[in-house]
């Protein structure tokens, strides 16, 4: 008996009995479409996470940090660690072939040591004030929206020129959600801790493709979107932007290294005297590599070139972004795993209610099976009737299961419109329909066996 | 040579503790082109000895030579093959797929055969017409009445061109007239050369056939060939005169 003669009377079979037909499937539509869902909301989640690894310098970007603590063997050497200096950029450039760039910085973080930038009645602490290379667009993944970025020449001249974030923007001039346009100050004149600093550039406004929604949703639905109640601000840019990630890149105010040195002397770590002033000692080195196959041996030329350069002392902290990396797809794992039980427990339950009804069915058909054994019919042929059978119906659950988690997955974009897009995969529609096809065939296999296993005689004397 | 050859073949059930001889060493020889019938009460062995000969159970001892194969020792997947070329089966029930038509029905034996479609449906239509039921095709069997089904079951049982076809009890499930009817057919088959058996336990319908063999407590109680007796107008070789029933 050919196969196809086998699906066609299968299906013939299935649609005598529509109704159990369908309530049997309903187990396995359930599962598919659950897997199915699962695996698309898991990777909106993926998505969201990774944007925001990107946004804070990708998994290129070694950092490192001073660290005035040294380890417990070296700590009587405390006084002969002078922490980064500018030796150790040089020493990084010229000795550490595997890294692409090299950009000093000295930062003043909000939490720390904050700096007030005001305009006019307007004040504001940005999270982070950095004064740096032009380089550090590049190594921490910034793009330029409007005006320029400073240059070397800029650097080289200590110019009171400043790049701001859109977050910093918002607080001093008014956001556009606000004031209902876009406001770019280029040209404008801030006071940095009273220094006053032209603005010739502006970053991208960073945001999540949640947030982004988030926002397009609000201008489509203001009525929906008005908050009730007293607004209250919820830190750096009013909980814009989503992930703190975005909120921290927008809440930034980049001035050259320079200028930070010159007209911050005071605020600079480690030179507080001004008589003898030291070496310069920058708070942080960010590099970039060119790609994260190298990661490994760079981090080691890092680290042989500044033990070499700090005389033995570890005075510093390597920080790459594999650990967070890592944190990420841990949690990515999980949310998987989680996601696969609870779809294999349903198609588990599709494939035990498809072969009861299978073996309801042939307890029904025993004297048809022996009927087809009695002309002809091998222990073989009703074999595969039965198996081809109960996958005829788990694959019709399975596709009718695939197109269940479309409109699953909308209704959950309904539900929250904003949160992380779930993305339907190819591969998760071929990982369901492969596993419903295989729930079906395990589903029919003991059934199989028993319906090919009737003997003709007795078969065909039962009523 | 003779197309069915039996020796010393014995079927023995256990049924709890109980050794039943359902049949006790038979020996038979069935040439091509006979109309033999069986006959003999319930529990004789009758049946027991259609479903050997029928290829859907095995002799305990004994040897059976079909058209030239032995088959008291093949598989299942050989009886199987046997079942659907060389043996057809009329039951006293019909036995036809309430789901499926008249048509598919007869096509049925063809698909396990491996017949295309298009072959299928001429040699099924052919089938019908020779039993006058092919303006029958699509019906289901369930709106036929009992003799058109019977019928019906003998358009499945020849389809495959068969050596030899079995008739248990075809007229039981039906009335005297209809069942006139059925064994006027299996006649009409026999003139044309086919090997019939039929099982039954009723000897007015067993008198239609020339041979007839007396099955008792499992055991060949006699053998009787009308035409070697004199007993029968009719020749050996089945010219298709009318037959003379005997009491």
């Amino acid at each position: 008996m050919s196969l196809l003669n086998t699906i066609l009377s299968g299906l013939k079979e299935i649609w005598a009995h529509k109704f159990r037909s369908l309530l049997t499937m309903l187990g396995i539509i359930l599962g598919v479409s659950s897997l199915v869902a699962m695996s698309a909301l898991v990777r909106g989640m993926e998505n969201g996470t990774r944007e925001a690894l990107v946004a804070a310098g990708g998994l290129e970007k070694i950092r490192i940090e001073s660290q005035f603590d040294l380890p417990v063997y070296q700590s009587h050497l405390m006084d002969q660690a002078q922490g980064l200096t500018m030796e150790d950029v040089y020493a990084l450039k010229e000795g550490a072939p595997l890294v692409r760039i090299v950009t000093p910085a000295v930062e003043q973080m909000r939490f720390r040591e904050p700096m007030t930038v005001t305009y006019k009645t307007k004040s504001s602490e940005p999270f982070l004030v950095s004064g740096t290379w032009p380089d550090a667009l590049e190594v921490n993944e910034h793009k330029l929206a409007h005006g320029r970025m400073f240059g070397a020449i800029d650097d080289e001249k200590a110019a009171s020129v400043c790049v701001i974030g859109t977050g910093v923007r918002d607080e001093l001039f008014g956001s556009p959600e606000d004031l209902g346009y876009d406001v770019i100050p280029l040209g404008e004149t801030i006071n940095l801790n009273g220094i006053p600093f032209t603005i010739i550039g502006m970053f991208d406004m960073y945001e999540s493709e949640k947030a982004k929604k988030e926002r397009a949703f609000k201008k489509a639905n203001p009525q929906l979107a008005a908050a009730s109640g007293p607004t209250r601000s919820r830190g750096w840019g009013g909980g814009k932007g989503g992930h703190f990630i975005f909120r921290m890149k927008n809440n930034t105010v980049y001035i050259p290294l320079n200028t930070m040195l010159v007209k911050f002397r005071g605020l600079t770590p480690g030179s507080a005297s001004a008589t003898d002033p030291g070496p310069v000692r920058l708070s942080n080195l960010n590099m970039k590599i060119p790609s994260i196959d190298l990661l490994e041996p760079a981090v080691q030329q890092v680290r042989n070139v500044l033990m070499m350069t700090h005389k033995g002392l570890e005075d510093f902290t390597l920080r790459t972004q594999e650990d967070w990396a890592e944190e990420i797809s841990v949690v990515i794992k999980n949310a998987r795993l989680s996601g696969i039980v609870i779809s294999g427990i349903c198609l588990l339950v599709g494939g035990i209610g498809i072969m009861n009804i299978m073996l309801a069915s042939i307890s029904e058909r025993v004297r048809e099976i022996g009927i087809r054994k009695a002309i002809g019919a091998s222990t073989l042929d009703i074999f595969v009737q039965i198996i081809v059978e109960s996958t005829v119906i788990s694959v019709l659950g399975g596709i009718a299961g695939i197109g269940a988690s479309y409109a699953l997955v909308q209704i959950i974009a309904m539900f929250t419109p904003t949160d992380n897009t779930p993305v339907i995969t190819f591969s998760a529609i071929g990982m369901a329909f492969l596993f419903s096809v295989a729930v079906g065939m395990l589903a029919g296999l003991y059934p199989a066996v028993r319906a090919s296993r009737l003997h003709p005689i007795q078969a065909l004397k039962y009523d | 040579m003779a197309l069915v050859e039996l020796r010393n073949v014995s079927k023995i059930y256990h049924l709890g503790g109980e050794t039943i001889r359902a049949l006790d060493d038979v020996s038979l020889d069935i040439d091509g082109g006979e109309f033999v019938s069986v006959i003999g009460p319930s529990g004789s062995g009758k049946s027991t000895l259609m479903h050997i000969l029928g290829c859907l159970d095995s002799p305990t001892h004994g040897t059976i030579k079909l058209d030239d194969r032995m088959i008291h020792s093949a598989s299942s997947r050989e009886l199987a093959f046997i079942r659907n070329r060389k043996i057809g089966f009329v039951f006293q029930f019909f036995n036809l797929l309430p789901k499926l038509t008249v048509m598919q029905n007869v096509e049925l034996p063809m698909i396990y055969a491996g017949i295309s479609g298009r072959e299928r449906r001429e040699r099924s239509m052919a089938m019908l017409k020779m039993v006058d039921l092919e303006n029958r095709s699509q019906h289901r069997p369930s709106q036929l009445s009992g003799g058109q089904q019977q019928r019906v079951a003998i358009a499945r049982a020849l389809v495959n061109s068969p050596k030899i076809l079995f008739a248990d009890e075809p007229t039981g499930n039906l009335d005297s007239h209809t069942g006139e009817a059925i064994l006027e057919l299996f006649r009409t088959l026999s003139t044309q050369g086919r090997t019939i058996i039929l099982v039954t336990h009723d000897p007015e319908i067993a008198a239609v056939t020339p041979r007839r063999i007396e099955i008792r407590d499992g055991k060949v109680a006699r053998n009787i060939d009308a035409r070697l007796a004199g007993l029968d107008r009719r020749p050996p070789t089945a010219a298709g005169d009318p037959i003379q029933p005997h009491g």
